[in-house]
């Protein structure tokens, strides 16, 4: 009785995201941006400078972040001010590989187009409710509380129809965060096998994308996307929880849009 | 406090640690480094109570060397790692079973310190023993795949149905190479190293690195830039004992309090985040100082931590007069003072069973001396109850140090000390909220050539499966959380 009373006392905690934006989405800095798009004379020795390889300098000088390798340490934003300044918001997560680098991906419109259109034809059916089975692949731990948090008052993902779920066989959507350590490759692919059709996958953080700070360690893989068909990247070291919610709702087609608020 | 060095022979060793032991000290860790093909070097260190931590190197062949755990129990999961890593036989030991890497033959193993290993070195469960006997006795795995949100581990529980009787645990699924993964980074770059060995214990590690380099620097750290190390370290004590709580709290099926207390845990990870820009306190601590003051002002960041302990406050008092809530927790996973003395038990553990140690107290660092940190020392019970009735004066003690450390702050003058190491090998250590962390860093010119990181979680997690005595699988999830370890940092 005076934990049900204590329950009432603050009001409602929850964020509006995504019927409204938060505040709080754009309080912290969530990714690199590269400021300066020209072609920079010294843009190799830029991007020896990082400690990930995140930084890719073109043949013909111009600089990309790969923010599925970005740790977010921000050696590049304090050594070049004047080509790489923080980003804000959450919303990074993307459909495909390709597209986590930035400023300008290969990839045509069109080719993504389709493989948004593939993702939601294949997820109709999950749309309005959503159970969630997390793994981890060798994380350092911060990323779980990170996806934990979801399900705290502030994020309350239930409120969206998204559950946990301790069974893979009761799960739609596999979160999977951690670099790819060996030793969970065989229980990574069992998990996936003893789900049901139709499958997500989220490869949540930088480690799960890229391997981050452990790639080619002897005891990891490059992160998950060799294991597992990954259909969602959310960056982050770890991804905060908006970054996850845009991820998983990115997967389901209910991501805010830039012209209007979907649901 | 520095670190003394000494020399012994292999064999000596163990009898050299046991007498340490008999005069009082604690054994806080063992580490080998590859040599070369046909050596390597242990080394032991030792806590002394109110002192420092001294190391104790010992040659031996890369073969086998006699084994210490027989006479210094403690080592037991230490020598197993050596295995796991080396190769190498610990002679004697008495249970050689992998721990962190489970490996076919010991000719192929990463060997830290050593030439670079193979490029991957894939886990082999077939080299792992099963032994089920006794009548109606069923082993039933709890993991890799946990249920929940939590780190892959695997506990395999051995129980006749109800009691435990005997708990195998399997860290090793998600070994990453860590200590490996040191060896030729500048200082940089072992720090981002540092900050992901255990990432809910981001500043802990991040401080018990940047000690031991600074001990090679001889440079002391700037008062602010220490005052700043502690703010962090302290508001990450709290989101760690909160997550604890909140753990408790979902075991036993408290659903307000679970959101209640996962609504403080998020608020203190937004104050760290606008603290310094990151939700765990990363990129703070460099060595020889801070990379910068606090984004918040003085009075800000005081009403924000008055605001969520007038929240916070009273949800820890209700919650130790709830009394379905203490049932669960009186007398379950005792871990008797006698064996927490023996192992060197570490943080809240050790504390809830008598140890009383603290490396902010017994050695402190940065501004700890200064604003003398008060230790939990009463309690002794050794339970689930007591680790969390230590866990929640602990949140108490952080909030004022936070405060008298965000007093005291004057951020004018420099808050970094430029850093250039000597050759040579540095310890340093660092209270987190798991318990003390141990760092051990070698360099030469100016590159990391061995890191061995030990996390108190590392320590702890060797105990976990003798606290089980006349508890039953139902109160697995309380004994669990209430240890509140972090496999990262286990697994390495």
């Amino acid at each position: 009785m005076m934990w049900l009373l204590r329950g009432l006392r603050n009001g409602v905690l929850t964020t509006r995201y995504p019927a409204r934006p938060d505040p709080y989405q754009n309080s912290f800095p969530a990714a690199v941006a590269v400021t300066d798009a020209g072609r920079q004379p010294d843009a190799e020795q830029v991007a020896d400078g990082c400690p990930t390889g995140a930084i890719q300098a073109a043949p013909d000088g111009r600089l990309f972040v790969d923010r599925g390798r970005c740790i977010l340490c921000g050696a590049c934003v304090r050594a070049r001010p004047d080509l790489f300044a923080w980003q804000p918001g959450a919303a990074t997560a993307t459909a495909h590989r390709g597209t986590l680098v930035v400023p300008e991906s290969t990839e045509t419109d069109e080719s993504l187009a389709a493989l948004r259109a593939a993702l939601a034809a294949r997820v109709r059916r999950l749309r309005r409710s959503v159970h969630v089975r997390h793994v981890d692949a060798g994380s350092d731990g911060s990323d779980e509380w990170e996806v934990n948090a979801l399900f705290n008052p502030v994020y309350d993902v239930a409120r969206l129809g998204i559950f946990l779920t301790a069974s893979p066989r009761h799960a739609d959507l596999l979160l999977v965060t951690g670099a790819g350590a060996r030793g969970m490759t065989e229980p990574l692919r069992r998990t996936l096998d003893a789900m049901p059709r139709p499958i997500v996958v989220i490869a949540a953080g930088t480690d799960a994308i890229s391997g981050g700070l452990f790639a080619g360690s002897y005891a990891t893989l490059p992160g998950v996307g060799d294991t597992l068909p990954v259909d969602v990247w959310a960056p982050g070291n770890p991804a905060s929880p908006f970054t996850l919610l845009h991820a998983i709702l990115l997967a389901l087609g209910r991501a805010p849009t830039d012209a209007g608020v979907r649901r | 406090m520095t670190t003394s060095w000494t020399e012994t022979s292999p064999t000596a060793l163990a009898e050299r640690l046991r007498a340490g032991r008999d005069a009082g000290r604690r054994f806080a860790g063992l580490y080998a480094t590859a040599v070369d093909a046909s050596h390597l070097r242990l080394t032991a260190l030792m806590a002394t109570p109110g002192g420092g931590i001294d190391a104790v190197d010992a040659l031996a062949p890369a073969a086998r060397y006699p084994a210490l755990t027989p006479r210094l129990p403690a080592a037991f999961w230490y020598e197993r790692v050596i295995h796991d890593l080396f190769g190498t036989i610990p002679d004697g030991h008495p249970r050689l079973d992998p721990l962190i890497l489970p490996l076919p033959d010991d000719a192929t193993r990463p060997r830290p310190g050593g030439a670079p290993c193979p490029a991957a070195l894939d886990p082999d469960d077939h080299v792992l023993a099963r032994r089920v006997l006794g009548t109606g006795l069923c082993t039933i795995p709890h993991g890799p795949v946990r249920s929940g949100v939590m780190e892959s581990v695997e506990y395999l529980v051995e129980t006749p149905g109800e009691d435990i009787p005997h708990l195998q645990i399997r860290p090793y699924y998600k070994h990453r190479g860590v200590e490996k993964r040191f060896e030729g980074l500048d200082l940089a770059g072992g720090l981002l190293v540092a900050e992901r060995v255990e990432g809910v214990a981001t500043v802990a590690h991040a401080l018990a690195y940047a000690h031991a380099v600074e001990a090679l620097c001889g440079v002391p750290v700037p008062p602010a830039a220490g005052l700043i190390r502690v703010l962090h370290a302290e508001l990450e004590r709290i989101a760690n004992h909160l997550d604890v709580v909140l753990r408790l709290c979902d075991a036993a099926g408290l659903g307000v309090a679970v959101a209640r207390f996962g609504w403080h845990k998020e608020r203190i990870l937004r104050l760290v985040g606008r603290l310094c820009g990151s939700r765990f306190g990363r990129g703070v601590v460099i060595p020889g100082g801070v990379s910068g003051p606090p984004r918040l002002s003085h009075t800000a960041l005081g009403a924000e931590l008055d605001r969520i302990r007038a929240a916070l406050d009273p949800d820890l008092r209700l919650l130790l007069v709830t009394s379905s809530f203490l049932d669960r927790l009186r007398g379950t996973g005792p871990l008797p003072p006698a064996r927490a003395d023996e192992h060197g038990a570490l943080g809240p553990v050790g504390r809830a069973s008598g140890c009383r140690d603290d490396d902010r107290v017994s050695r402190g660092y940065d501004a700890y001396p200064l604003l003398g940190p008060a230790m939990v020392d009463d309690v002794d019970t050794g339970d689930a109850l007591a680790r969390l009735r230590v866990r929640v004066r602990e949140i108490d003690e952080s909030f004022r140090l936070i405060r008298a450390a965000a007093d005291r702050l004057d951020t004018t003058g420099p808050l970094a000390a430029p850093c250039t190491p000597d050759d040579g090998r540095g310890i340093g250590w660092a209270e987190a909220a798991q318990g003390e962390v141990l760092y051990a860093v070698h360099v030469t010119g100016g590159r990391i050539t061995r890191c061995a990181p030990r996390s108190a979680s590392f320590h702890n997690l060797a105990l976990f499966g003798e606290v089980f005595t006349g508890d039953i699988l139902t109160d697995f999830p309380f004994v669990e959380a209430s240890f509140g370890l972090s496999i990262a940092g286990v697994a390495l």
